[in-house]
């Protein structure tokens, strides 16, 4: 049989694209950007591996060559892809669940620690060469060990967030529609509603998915309901956050501090966030270790050759 | 009466109204420590019965000659106490303190973001943010190096050590140590002992700088310790940068042989070696492992404890030595 042809939409790191070659005919590119002209160069092609940015919404399903049967993001999250449109062509979707909950993980847990600590002030006094001395008020954080840790959304990255957080000896609370079963729960203390939650938030994750039920969820409201000084976490999705309510907030200081690995409208961000000391800026880099994106790549192709074979893969969406 | 104190560094501002309402202190004024010559005029002229003061005061033979008979106790508002002459500080019969328990988990906290930073290249990163971003980074670039399940080696597992091995297990680390002697099984938890510092390093993915300074410890980490280690391994130091020889982890970074470092100390404080600054495999932090508002209130307030205990005839918390 010969090798399905697999179109793919991004660059990505060259131990995927070898294995891209090997397991499909596969064409490549070295372009970086989002790309907009995906139905004519699909054409003829089995399957699509696309990645965030890329739009697959109804209008270019709808016009996808019928040659198409899957499309796999380089991605655990899909909603830049319109999964009922894609179904009602009877085109599959495959992600890459599981395997970059760790790296996300510690990337909030990185960006927890840096944004209490004020690691982007330290770091860029002591790079500029002006650092003159030590001074026991200099840069005085806030401390994370012994606190109260609020995660909003307890999926697998929220779980992870908790166990390695459980080491700084943090009290973990979890917002969430469901209550886990104590064997996920692991002591995390459970909240059906956003009032008692937010007030015990010193720390706050934002763990959930992205889309309309989400959206600008951390915004005016919930933010004053946060105890004064708290510090907020997002290396979910940027449309979680209202950005001028956050922004207004970091400067009143009723948060102290941010940490963001994710934006509104990528890869651009609120410009007033670069006006502002206390936040940490990651440019979406949550799952970007070797290790991870080696694992990512293994498991997207494995889920389009298996759907392409008949099979139905676990990580096969909806 | 109340007791004089002088309280000669800055401060938090709690620990400054503690001071003041229990005892007739004088606070140094200003944006600065004061400088010795300052200490002096002001304990003299104070009659001071205490000093509270930080690693900016050379607490030795030449400053006790010129203090007045009145003071009876110097508290050193930090756990390390390079600065302060112990012998001569025992031969005059004066009673020094340190703070050490209260900082243990704000230092570890801080090493363990360091070591995140330094593998998941969080500064570099912030500095693409801060020149706008604006275009996608390819899915092969710009790769940090996981953390989680990797071997990390501890110099040094007194306090701070272990409570940073207790976070690095959240993280499902294999912990190694280091030290002069093995600890007991409860301290331990599990952790592999190395009796010689050469054998643990080439196990160490990570490597995190716990012990103290001084003339036994200067440089242990050097070129010969680098090349012993595996390639792409990552150094973080929170505890004194007199343990590392910095033209060895300079060539390291750059050779690759090191992928990253996370600094909080330097061989020279403040004046350390700018060369660090042209090296975007390092995340620089100014000696602020025990930077929180809460730990920094905590040092203050033991050090005032232990001036109180040694003013009221009782022994002090945290001596420096015991008689």
């Amino acid at each position: 049989m010969s090798r399905p042809v697999l179109f793919v939409t991004r660059r990505l790191p060259a131990s995927i694209e070898a294995q891209a070659e090997q397991d499909f005919v596969a064409r490549l590119t070295d372009s970086d950007v989002a790309i907009t002209d995906i139905v004519a160069r699909a054409e003829g092609a089995d399957a699509v591996l696309c990645c965030p940015g890329d739009v697959l919404d109804a209008a270019t399903i709808t016009a996808l060559p019928t040659s198409v049967k899957v499309i796999g993001t380089f991605s655990v999250g899909y909603d830049h892809i319109d999964v009922a449109a894609a179904k009602a062509r009877g085109i599959k979707v495959c992600n890459t669940p599981d395997v970059l909950s760790v790296a996300t993980a510690e990337c909030a847990m990185l960006l927890l620690l840096a944004a209490a600590r004020r690691a982007g002030e330290g770091e860029r006094l002591v790079r500029s060469g002006q650092w003159d001395g030590w001074a026991p008020t200099q840069l005085l954080g806030t401390q994370v060990s012994g606190r109260r840790l609020g995660i909003f959304g307890m999926g697998r990255i929220g779980r992870e967030i908790a166990r390695m957080a459980r080491g700084f000896d943090m009290e973990i609370h979890y917002r969430d529609m469901t209550r886990l079963p104590p064997e996920l729960e692991q002591g995390a203390i459970f909240h059906d509603n956003d009032d008692s939650f937010l007030p015990i938030c010193q720390f706050l994750s934002l763990n959930a998915p992205g889309g309309d039920g989400t959206r600008h969820w951390l915004g005016e409201e919930r933010i004053a309901k946060l105890p004064p000084g708290a510090v907020v976490v997002n290396a979910a999705r940027g449309t979680l956050v209202d950005d001028a309510a956050l922004i207004a907030a970091l400067r009143s200081g009723q948060i102290a501090a941010a940490g963001l690995d994710v934006y509104n409208g990528e890869p651009r961000l609120h410009p007033d966030y670069l006006t502002l000391e206390n936040v940490v800026l990651l440019p979406h880099l949550g799952s970007a270790t070797t290790e991870t994106r080696d694992a990512m790549g293994r498991i997207v192709l494995s889920g389009i050759a298996a759907i392409l074979a008949g099979e139905t893969p676990s990580n096969e969406v909806g | 009466m109340k007791p004089r104190l002088l309280l000669a560094c800055l401060t938090t501002t709690d620990v400054v109204a503690r001071a003041r309402a229990e005892f007739d202190a004088i606070v140094t004024e200003g944006a600065n420590d004061m400088t010795v010559a300052e200490v002096i005029q002001a304990a003299n002229a104070h009659q001071a019965d205490a000093i509270a003061f930080t690693n900016t005061l050379p607490f030795n033979e030449t400053t006790f000659a010129a203090l007045p008979a009145s003071v009876k106790v110097g508290a050193t508002i930090s756990v390390g106490y390079d600065h302060v002459d112990v012998a001569a500080a025992r031969a005059r019969g004066l009673p020094v303190t340190n703070t050490p328990g209260v900082l243990t988990e704000c230092t570890a906290d801080h090493g363990m973001m360091l070591m995140l930073a330094a593998a998941r290249r969080s500064a570099e990163y912030d500095r693409i943010m801060r020149k706008g971003w604006g275009y996608r980074i390819g899915q092969g670039d710009l790769l940090g190096v996981r953390v989680t399940g990797k071997r990390v080696g501890i110099l040094g597992m007194g306090r701070i050590g272990r409570a940073f091995a207790q976070r690095a297990r959240g993280f499902d680390m294999k912990v190694m140590y280091h030290g002069r002697t093995r600890l007991p099984p409860e301290l331990e938890m599990g952790a592999e002992y190395f009796s010689d510092f050469h054998a643990m390093l080439p196990h160490c993915d990570f490597l995190s700088v716990h012990a103290p300074g001084g003339a036994a410890t200067d440089k242990m980490i050097d070129a010969k310790a680098f090349a012993l280690m595996p390639d792409g391994a990552v150094l973080v130091n929170v505890a004194r940068g007199t343990l590392i020889d910095e033209d060895a982890m300079l060539d390291a970074l750059k050779s690759g042989k090191l992928f990253a470092a996370g600094l909080d100390v330097f061989r020279e404080e403040p004046a350390y070696d700018k060369r660090f600054a042209e090296l975007d495999n390092v995340v620089l932090s100014p000696h602020v492992g025990s930077a929180s508002k809460e730990t920094r209130d905590a040092m203050g307030f033991r050090a005032l404890d232990n001036i109180a205990a040694v003013l009221a005839g009782k022994p002090a918390i945290d001596p420096l030595w015991k008689d």
